[in-house]
């Protein structure tokens, strides 16, 4: 199978890595080749951070380049629209419709860009826009936003839901797995 | 057993299976994890040290005594380790020494973007670079075998790209090895003159070894393809885009080894073609010594330049000609660059020191950040430790009039990294400099590490904490007084009397780091829209869980943690 590539873009602090992890996994189970590339450091602290996801029968570069992506997955609106070039044409886009503000916004230096989810829905895209905090609050905790938007992914692609289940075994602490199992089954559903 | 292991995970792994038994390093990224990680295993002895010279040093001394030892840093940490490398490589080793040196192509977390490659040329020290994460435990156990081998210390060159990615590693269990004997060897380990001079010989000769190495190894690596229609020479995650981009439409000759390079290996390789491209990151030196050894068909940083990362597309666009299609909108997408984040004990510092408007000399860590819109605070940033040392000479050169009005700023674990002998310079060189140590109570940029100043090791036991009071107390700083930055009008005042001073003194901005577990947060704040007057006070303090809404400041309650500068700013009682 040729590469695939799926990118997880959002804000600094909002759990793009272990998302990120849940896919490896889920992945990996699958049999393929995977590469995962991650960032760390200062673009952590509230930066714009990306994730980049690979897989086929065999994975050489770990970086995903615009034009690229089969999947683009993301936590924040704006990010998603900053992200969009990386897609391939008519590649899936998946957006929480949460907002946070970038610093040139909070300063005053620059706007955040109104009616994005209808823009985006107007681009050569299959969009998929979900009120991930919301139901994430509502499975426990604004934190596991990042868990819904994993379950609207799997509902998005077709890997077997005992590979996703076996991968939140393995990436969630146990005192926790019930909550993002929630969380992950509001995401499929939402998507649905 | 098949693992996806980030390339510093697997590193550890294979200092693991190599029988490593002591490992100090200093984190930095993309370094940290491989120490981290090596902190798991029960079988190996891992520490942070103070900074990357004793970290190598205590890596030294442990090969000296027999034992398979480690020390890992980020590129900028070699300079800092530089003097015991160049040593080092005289004296070789008895049990295996490895290095790791984590470069960062495209800056991702750096201040700057140099090339490792020219210190292990420098100190003529054999480097490893490998590609992907099975690689890189598979070349940290070569490098142990190269150390044995030559009688050298080994540096493994990783990179962000590297260090960062997960893919799978097939892993295999640890071999234990008995420590070396070690028996007193003056003409190998006292480096003074008349045994150095032996020594360097021993170097030059070890050298022309290793090139013979170099060329049969199966650390390089040719992959001819019939369908060439030319050759590229490349090294580390740029072999990675090269086959991406080029799949078989280019033969490869991809080098494990970066020094000393297989001069035979190379002209054969590129006389099979008419032209050979070298793709690698940063330097030209693969290309460079190519021409030095009469390879003359080769271009590289003609066509990539030597500035950031190289990847697919840019290798499609420039050797195929191949532009990609994408979609993009038509909107202006603000950019969005690192913050401190809500409730970090750096803002209300900075806030101070911006409303004073003072000269700050600035360090290396998060509160870097403290340069950045709307804080804009720092004026210069150059490398750790500097914010105290340039302080002073900053004073020296301009006199009293910027002693009244300048300050360094300096996290805890950087000022016991190398802040401290700046320090020591101001107190005995007497410049009337004011000092602000930012302690937070860990090393916060690179992941919450622990420091000496913290009172736990790596492994998180309890350990020796420095009473940064007391230390500088006994360096001869007479006036050293502790304030909450979360209390701006506290440390308002601390600063505004320190500055006014006439002599030396250090301030302790003491509150640790908001991300901490053990730090308890308080209730989010709110506004009360009928009270805000849309003033923006708030506004001025940067803080990412304020933003305006309809000419109203809003909390965003999923970021706050409740530090409360924001309510004390507020004049109206408009945030409860």
């Amino acid at each position: 199978m040729e590469t695939r590539s799926i990118m997880i873009v959002g804000v600094g602090g909002q759990g793009s890595l272990l998302a990120s992890r849940l896919l490896g996994n889920v992945l990996l189970a699958q049999g393929y080749d995977v590469k995962v590339s991650e960032v760390h450091g200062m673009s952590q602290r509230g930066g714009s951070v990306v994730t980049y996801v690979k897989y086929g029968d065999k994975v050489y570069s770990p970086v995903i380049e615009k034009g690229e992506a089969d999947v683009v997955i993301s936590f924040e609106l704006l990010e998603a629209a900053r992200c969009l070039p990386y897609l391939k044409k008519g590649g899936k886009l998946i957006t929480s419709t949460q907002q946070i503000d970038p610093m040139p916004v909070i300063t005053g230096a620059a706007e955040y860009p109104a009616d994005l989810v209808k823009k985006l829905s107007e681009a050569d895209v299959e969009l998929t826009a979900a009120d991930a905090l919301s139901l994430a609050e509502q499975a426990g905790t604004a934190k596991a936003s990042n868990v819904v938007l994993m379950g609207v992914l799997a509902a998005k692609t077709d890997f077997a839901d005992e590979l996703w289940q076996n991968a939140l075994e393995q990436c969630v602490p146990a005192k926790f797995l019930e909550l993002n199992k929630k969380a992950f089954e509001l995401g499929k559903n939402a998507a649905k | 057993m098949k693992k996806l292991m980030l390339g510093n995970e697997a590193f550890a792994r294979g200092l693991y299976e190599a029988g490593c038994k002591i490992v100090s390093s200093y984190p930095g990224t993309p370094s940290t994890e491989i120490t981290e990680e090596a902190a798991k295993y029960d079988e190996m002895y891992a520490e942070w040290a103070p900074n990357e010279k004793v970290a190598m040093e205590t890596a030294l001394g442990a090969s000296i005594a027999g034992a398979r030892a480690f020390c890992g840093m980020k590129h900028v940490g070699l300079n800092v380790a530089a003097d015991p490398l160049y040593t080092a490589a005289y004296t070789g080793v008895n049990g295996g020494l490895v290095i790791a040196v984590a470069d960062d192509q495209g800056m991702h977390s750096s201040q700057n973007e140099q090339d490792s490659r020219h210190h292990a040329i420098a100190a003529k020290v054999p480097m490893l670079e490998p590609s992907d994460s099975a690689e890189c435990r598979d070349f940290v156990k070569a490098a142990y075998d190269i150390s044995e081998s030559f009688d050298t210390p080994v540096i493994v060159r990783m990179s962000t790209r590297v260090a960062h990615s997960q893919s799978i590693v097939e892993t295999c269990e640890r071999q234990e090895l008995e420590l070396k004997e070690y028996s007193k060897n003056p003409q190998k380990y006292v480096m003074m003159p008349a045994f150095a001079k032996g020594r360097h010989v021993f170097v030059e000769e070890r050298t022309k070894k290793l090139i013979e190495f170099s060329e049969k190894s199966s650390l390089n690596r040719v992959e001819l393809s019939e369908n060439a229609e030319f050759g590229v020479i490349t090294n580390g995650a740029a072999y990675q885009y090269v086959k991406e981009a080029l799949g078989d439409r280019v033969s490869v000759l991809k080098l494990g080894i970066v020094n000393p390079m297989p001069d035979q290996l190379i002209r054969d390789f590129a006389a099979k073609y008419e032209r050979i491209v070298v793709v690698e990151e940063l330097d030209g030196i693969i290309e460079a010594h190519c021409r030095n050894i009469g390879v003359n068909n080769v271009e590289g940083k003609s066509i990539f330049g030597c500035i950031g990362e190289i990847n697919q597309s840019v290798i499609e666009e420039k050797l195929l000609g191949v532009k990609r299609e994408f979609t993009e909108l038509d909107e202006n997408v603000p950019v969005r660059p690192p913050v401190m984040c809500a409730g970090c004990p750096h803002r209300g510092l900075f806030y101070c020191l911006k409303k004073l408007d003072v000269t700050v000399s600035g360090d290396i860590g998060c509160y870097t950040l403290g340069a950045a819109a709307p804080l804009t605070a720092i004026d210069t940033t150059i490398c750790m430790g500097a914010s105290i040392s340039g302080l002073h000479g900053f004073n020296k050169a301009r006199g009293a009039d910027s002693e009244h009005r300048s300050v360094a700023v300096i996290g805890d674990s950087t000022f016991m990294h190398s802040g401290m002998t700046g320090l020591v310079n101001i107190a005995y060189n007497n410049s009337n400099s004011t000092v602000i140590i930012l302690d937070n109570s860990i090393t916060g940029m690179t992941g919450h590490q622990q420091n000496p100043t913290t009172g736990k090791n790596l492994k998180g036991d309890p350990a020796a904490a420095v009473n940064l009071e007391e230390l500088c107390k006994a360096i001869g700083i007479k006036r050293v007084r502790v304030v909450d930055p979360y209390c701006l009008a506290e440390t308002e005042k601390a600063i505004k009397e320190e500055l006014a001073a006439d002599e030396a003194s250090v301030i302790i901005s003491r509150r640790p780091c908001a991300l901490l577990k053990y730090v308890k947060h308080n209730v989010p704040f709110k506004t009360d829209v009928d009270k805000c007057v849309g003033c923006k006070a708030c506004m001025k303090l940067g803080c990412p869980a304020i933003s305006m809404k309809n000419g109203k400041a809003v909390i965003d309650h999923t970021q706050c943690v409740g530090c409360g500068i924001c309510k004390e700013q507020c004049r109206l009682g408009a945030i409860i």
